[in-house]
């Protein structure tokens, strides 16, 4: 078997950051080779540069063994390189055919789409992956737009397919689908880069595997047989990971929320909320398990008075619902968004004036009509400190700041104002095993302190680790609650996508 | 191309006084460029140069007229520094303008209060009625915005025009002066005191007096003040400085601005009310504005007339901009701005000076990427 | 007060804004907002104005005014794209600028008259009763210019590659760039084409629909309607064209309002006292802005919005999270 990629001594440099330092990676012909790593491993900058999004500072590609120098996304795909992105690279305005056409030579000046609708359509039948050519993107699920990105790096005749988690965001049962679609196009003859940190994932579909840590490959094109979860995370982590974020047994007290029979809709007008109803008790963090999509932003943005909805959402017997936002922070609603950029901090204001973003209004920070902005600096260098945000000082403004650090900006702001009930959306996501470790134990001391939590995230372990119990949303509706002892990810898979309800 | 042009994000926060080089050097820029046309279409920059700076800065009494031109300068400035800092675009502040000098004309015009009332009650009733007619024209755009999501861009812009007709509308029909495009000359007691008026006692001073006091104010070239048309709508417009600045950096309303101007979803996040303040930030730019109009017409032209401000409220939006959205960098900005005007009117082309604020303002915006970006040139 | 004259002289006027409101509408689909329209449509009427005085050739003129908005919208490409600068404020310079350039190079154009574009009638066309004397008599070329434009804009948008790719550079560039499309070139050109389009509206007055160089009085706040009217247009050139077609008989129609002694058999109040005249000359601003409010109603309803990409700088390999 030849070669399909040889990726030598490639090394990455953005601005302070050493991206990927002297990665060899080889993929051989009809082959499935996972490249695994933990977030901000250089897994996603390596395969751009293959991608020939970036630009390698050194080292060198080959491709079927010739060497290749890439200078535009056009130049991979004209060696049958095709990426398929994680956060999805289409145009939801456009049609599915044309977000297939884009960027390609033909059509020549005039599109003529009913024609390319069929070409499309014969492709579908090829790789058993249907989705209807006129459709607008915005109109289709997440399975149906991943499909569409295949289908533009198949037409396209890549016979080098990378796919940067693409399990992230589907169902167990979709994940199934898109391996025995992954297994297939192999077998007509393409190779696959698979990038994931899941491991079943890994040694289900994946033949060879090459692990990237901080930037360095720790194991090159090692077999995915045999692998063991210690040895993968000793792999990616560079030590023994325990997950070792360790729950006290405590009785729940009374009931901080609830909701009930809440019907709302998303930004694009659909229905997103179909009657859904839950209760959490002070000192208990329930747990929300679904795919994406399923109604969990919205279900974040009703409580805390973001969205407008009917029903009732009722917070220490106060009635939150349709009523503006500050009702809801100021009967003790801590949010952690999922948009900790967008929505979560304010991106040219210093670390100070972020963390003072719900405290401004009450001394000692606010003042009647002032702020008593030597008072807030002090508490953010207190926050800075306790809550080991690495930054040069409390003037820095947000922007600067990595993810994680971010993170626990917000998490100090939200954590410091004593809440009540906390919604913590996706916290852990995108942050490195230090980071996730350590924004789980402060939700755990925030239980242990009496609050309420509303946990809503993807990662099934993280849920099952911390939670007292889990509900499963599907279709915007609660398909059930369970205690976490009798929860396992078969039954909670089955539930998210909606095919069976246990009730409590 | 042999090289390319590569910018490099900037990791550390830049040094404090790097904005201020950037922002000299833009002005330094846009005057060389604005030299090089004049000599292209055949102009003496070099003249042109010397004589702006002899016409507005060369005297005392040149000193004296360029801080009128920037007393209106100066509050307009601020009016779009509390504006832009919420990312409210009023473009609008020169029908704001009109609108004061409408609304506080109305106090004699109309008349609201008797004509021999005492001048401190006069003066009080048109600040106050120039900074609601400001801020009715900055309400108009600021509910169209909350209530709508109108382009505040369009809509301040829109009615500009409608403001300048409006004020025309007034002074050609009703209120004209025997058939001339202006009202008649106000009383005096609607008249914003200037420093000529003490010409007098000040003559009268320095002649009687013999102290280091008098000797300094002659050694500067200070030794008569008559004529000089300064006028206290230069007090009202550093008092409104302070108060612009408390607003901004240390009031608490100040900071909700600076978070819905940073990010309107964040601010929504932390419970702000960001309707009511889109409508209250433009009627305070617009009462600024406001204002402005009012001290023009009280202590400039002291009646209203057609073209009061050779577009003092388009000029504002560089003064802010240029200086940073700092109310206190508003004052010298605003000053070598009423000091362009002030030469710039006697000069040909008559386009010159509004030639050179463009090339200001696009500097400006070249410039800023200096302060986030590192730029470096590789093959 | 005949229709016919109103509409005839409505569809000469809406000319220039229809230029101004389809080049302006090209740049944001690119998801680039240029607020610089006045000032490039008056480096336009100057530049196409002096260079047809110069070479007795109208047409030349024409190309001029073009290249002449094009350089300055070039600018705001520049800092906008490459410098990732603020639109807005760049808009707002480019509006200086302009004015500033045109006014100090158009010294002395005033009361100057030389040669401009032709006016000719459509055979054949032309002989259509009600239709052919509105549309196809007597008016000047680039009226019919922009008949042509109109179907071609859209066309070229929706049907096309190129056009599809411009949508796409505007709703979600990095869809584009990562399939090869190169965002940074487009951008420009759109940019630039927006540019010549407002070049030529300022030709269009300056050379056909009121020909003379009247300084910044020639084209007195067309450009910020032109903005508005993109708004107006939900970014669609059918609407666009009844937009301005629709405020250039506006336009047209209130002046002719003060002309007659009586209107509807009453004494008309306008003939009277010209001064409330100027009631009349606020309309088209006043109609803009409830223009934008009805669209923004029209809009919420449909969910159009602008290009989701516009105004906002596009930055390839910044690093989310």
């Amino acid at each position: 078997m030849t070669n399909a990629v040889e990726m030598q001594n490639v090394t990455v440099r953005f601005p302070g950051v050493l991206a990927n330092d002297q990665v060899n990676l080889t993929l051989k012909q009809g082959e499935i080779h996972a490249l695994l790593g933990e977030n901000g491993a250089g897994k996603s900058t390596l395969m751009n540069v293959l991608a020939g999004l970036y630009k390698q500072s050194s080292g060198t590609l080959k491709v079927h063994g010739q060497p290749v120098s890439f200078n535009s996304p056009k130049d991979a795909i004209a060696q049958g390189i095709g990426m398929i992105h994680q956060h999805f690279m289409l145009v939801p305005t456009q049609t599915v055919t044309e977000n297939i056409l884009l960027g390609l030579d033909d059509p020549g000046f005039a599109l003529n789409l009913p024609r390319y609708d069929q070409k499309v359509l014969d492709l579908q039948a090829q790789f058993g992956l249907h989705v209807d050519p006129a459709a607008k993107i915005w109109q289709l699920s997440v399975g149906e737009q991943q499909r569409v990105e295949i289908l533009k790096v198949l037409y396209r005749g890549a016979d080098i397919l990378i796919m940067d988690e693409p399990t992230a965001v589907l169902a167990p049962q979709e994940i199934d689908e898109l391996m025995n679609t992954m297994r297939s196009m192999v077998a007509l003859g393409k190779s696959i880069i698979f990038i994931s940190h899941k491991l079943h994932e890994v040694t289900a579909v994946a033949d060879k595997v090459t692990v990237l840590r901080k930037g360095v490959v720790t194991a090159e094109g090692i077999s995915a047989k045999g692998l063991t979860p210690a040895k993968l995370a000793q792999l990616m982590v560079g030590r023994e990971v325990v997950f070792s974020v360790k729950k006290k047994a405590q009785e729940p007290g009374d009931v901080v929320l609830s909701v009930n029979d809440i019907h709302a809709e998303n930004n694009k007008g659909v229905p997103a909320l179909r009657g859904l109803s839950l209760d959490v008790r002070s000192g208990e963090i329930l747990g929300i398990a679904g795919v994406t999509g399923n109604g969990q932003s919205e279900l974040a943005e009703v409580i805390t008075g973001l969205r407008s909805c009917t029903g009732r959402v009722i917070i220490n017997d106060e009635e939150i619902a349709n009523r503006p936002p500050i009702r809801a922070i100021e009967s003790g609603v801590g949010h952690i968004p999922e948009d900790r950029s967008k929505v979560g901090t304010a991106p040219n204001l210093s670390i100070t004036r972020n963390t003072i973003m719900k405290s401004y209004r009450h001394e000692p920070i606010g003042n009647g009509w002032t702020i008593n902005f030597v008072k807030a600096r002090q508490e953010a260098r207190q926050l800075k400190d306790k809550y080991a945000i690495l930054a040069p000082s409390v003037k820095t403004p947000a922007r600067n700041l990595s993810g994680g650090n971010l993170q626990k900006v917000i998490l100090a702001r939200e954590i410091s104002t004593r809440p009540k009930l906390l919604v913590a959306m996706q916290p852990t996501r995108g942050l490195d095993v230090g980071a996730i470790e350590a924004v789980q134990t402060l939700l755990l001391e925030q239980r242990e302190a009496g609050a309420a939590i509303l946990l809503i995230s993807e990662e099934l372990e993280e849920l099952l680790s911390l939670s007292d119990r889990i509900a499963v949303i599907s279709h915007g509706k609660i398909m059930g609650v369970m205690p976490v002892e009798e929860a396992d990810v078969n039954k909670i898979g089955l539930m998210m996508v909606g095919s069976e309800t246990v009730n409590n | 191309m042999p090289f390319k042009l590569v910018l490099e994000k900037r990791v550390k926060d830049v040094p404090p006084w790097y904005p201020f080089a950037t922002s000299i050097g833009s002005v330094v820029i846009a005057f060389i460029i604005s030299g090089l046309i004049l000599k292209l279409i055949g102009g003496q920059p070099l003249e042109v140069a010397r004589y702006f700076f002899t016409a507005a800065f060369g005297s005392w009494a040149a000193f004296s007229d360029t801080l009128v031109k920037a007393t209106p300068l100066i509050l307009v400035g601020l009016a779009c520094t509390v504006a832009f800092k919420m990312k409210l675009w009023n473009i609008g502040a020169e029908g704001q303008f009109y609108m004061g000098a409408f609304f506080a004309s109305l106090v004699v015009l109309l008349p609201i209060l008797p004509p021999d009332s005492p001048k401190i009650v006069v003066i009080g009733a048109m600040m106050v009625m120039g900074m609601i007619g400001g801020a009715i024209w900055g309400f108009i755009p600021g509910y169209l915005k909350a209530r709508f999501s109108i382009n505040e861009i369009i809509s301040t812009l829109m009615l500009n025009y409608v403001a300048i007709l409006w004020n025309n509308f007034w002074i050609f029909n009703t209120w004209s002066d025997a058939g001339f495009q202006m009202t008649p000359t106000f009383p005096k007691s609607a008249w914003l005191t200037r420093v000529t008026d003490y010409a007098r006692p000040y003559k009268a001073f320095m002649q009687n007096t013999d102290s280091g006091l008098t000797r300094f104010l002659e050694s500067i070239g200070l030794e008569r003040i008559s004529g000089m048309t300064l006028h206290l709508g230069v007090v009202f417009g550093l008092i409104a400085v302070v108060i612009v600045w408390w607003l901004l950096e240390r009031s608490r309303w100040g900071y909700e601005v600076a978070l819905i101007g940073d990010n309107p979803h964040a601010a929504r996040y932390a419970g702000l009310n960001i309707a009511r303040n889109i409508i209250l930030v433009m009627m305070v730019s617009g009462a600024l504005a406001g204002l402005a109009g009012m001290s023009e017409v009280t202590g400039v032209v002291h009646r209203l007339q057609e073209r009061i401000s050779p577009g003092y409220g388009f000029t504002g939006i560089i003064i802010a901009w240029l200086a940073k959205l700092n109310p206190f960098a508003v004052v010298p900005v605003a000053i070598l701005f009423g000091g362009l005007i002030l030469a710039g009117r006697e000069i040909q082309p008559s386009g010159l000076a509004m030639m050179l604020q463009g090339f200001i303002l696009f500097m400006i915006i070249s410039s800023d990427v200096l302060l986030r970006y590192k730029i470096r040139f590789s093959k | 007060m005949d229709p016919i004259i109103i509409l005839h002289a409505g569809l000469a006027t809406g000319t220039v804004l229809l230029f101004a409101t389809i080049g302006e509408l090209i740049t944001e689909r690119a998801g680039i907002l240029n607020l610089g329209l006045e000032g490039m449509m008056l480096i336009g009427a100057m530049a196409g104005f002096s260079t047809s005085l110069a070479t007795n050739n109208p047409w030349l003129g024409l190309v001029v005014a073009m290249l002449a908005g094009g350089a300055l919208s070039m600018a705001h490409g520049l800092v906008t794209i490459h410098f990732q600068a603020d639109q807005v404020v760049s808009g707002l310079s480019l509006t200086f600028l302009g004015t500033g350039i045109a006014m100090v190079f158009g010294e002395g154009l005033t009361g100057q008259n030389p040669p401009t574009i032709p006016v000719i009638d459509i055979p054949g066309l032309a002989s259509i009763p009600w239709v052919g004397p509105v549309f196809f008599e007597n008016h000047s070329v680039l009226v019919y210019v922009g008949y042509l434009l109109i179907p071609a804009a859209w066309y070229f948008i929706h049907k096309t590659r190129p056009g599809m790719h411009l949508r796409a550079i505007g709703e979600k560039p990095e869809a584009a760039d990562t399939m090869g499309v190169n965002v940074y070139r487009l951008r420009y050109f759109y940019v630039f084409v927006g540019g010549c389009l407002a070049g030529l509206a300022g030709a269009t007055i300056s050379l056909a629909v009121s020909p003379g160089w009247y300084s910044v009085q020639t084209t007195s706040g067309q450009g910020w309607i032109a903005i508005g009217l993109v708004i107006f247009a939900q970014w669609d050139p059918l609407r666009a064209a009844v937009g301005s077609y629709l405020f250039g008989a506006l336009r047209r129609g209130i002046l002719d309002l003060q002309g007659p002694p009586t209107l509807f058999g009453l004494t008309n109040p306008l003939y009277v006292n010209s001064n409330w005249g100027f009631f009349l000359q606020m309309t088209p601003y006043i109609l803009t802005i409830l223009a934008l409010v009805l669209g923004a109603r029209a809009a919420a309803k449909k969910r159009i919005g602008a290009p989701a990409a516009l105004g906002v700088p596009y930055i390839r390999g910044e690093r989310g999270l």
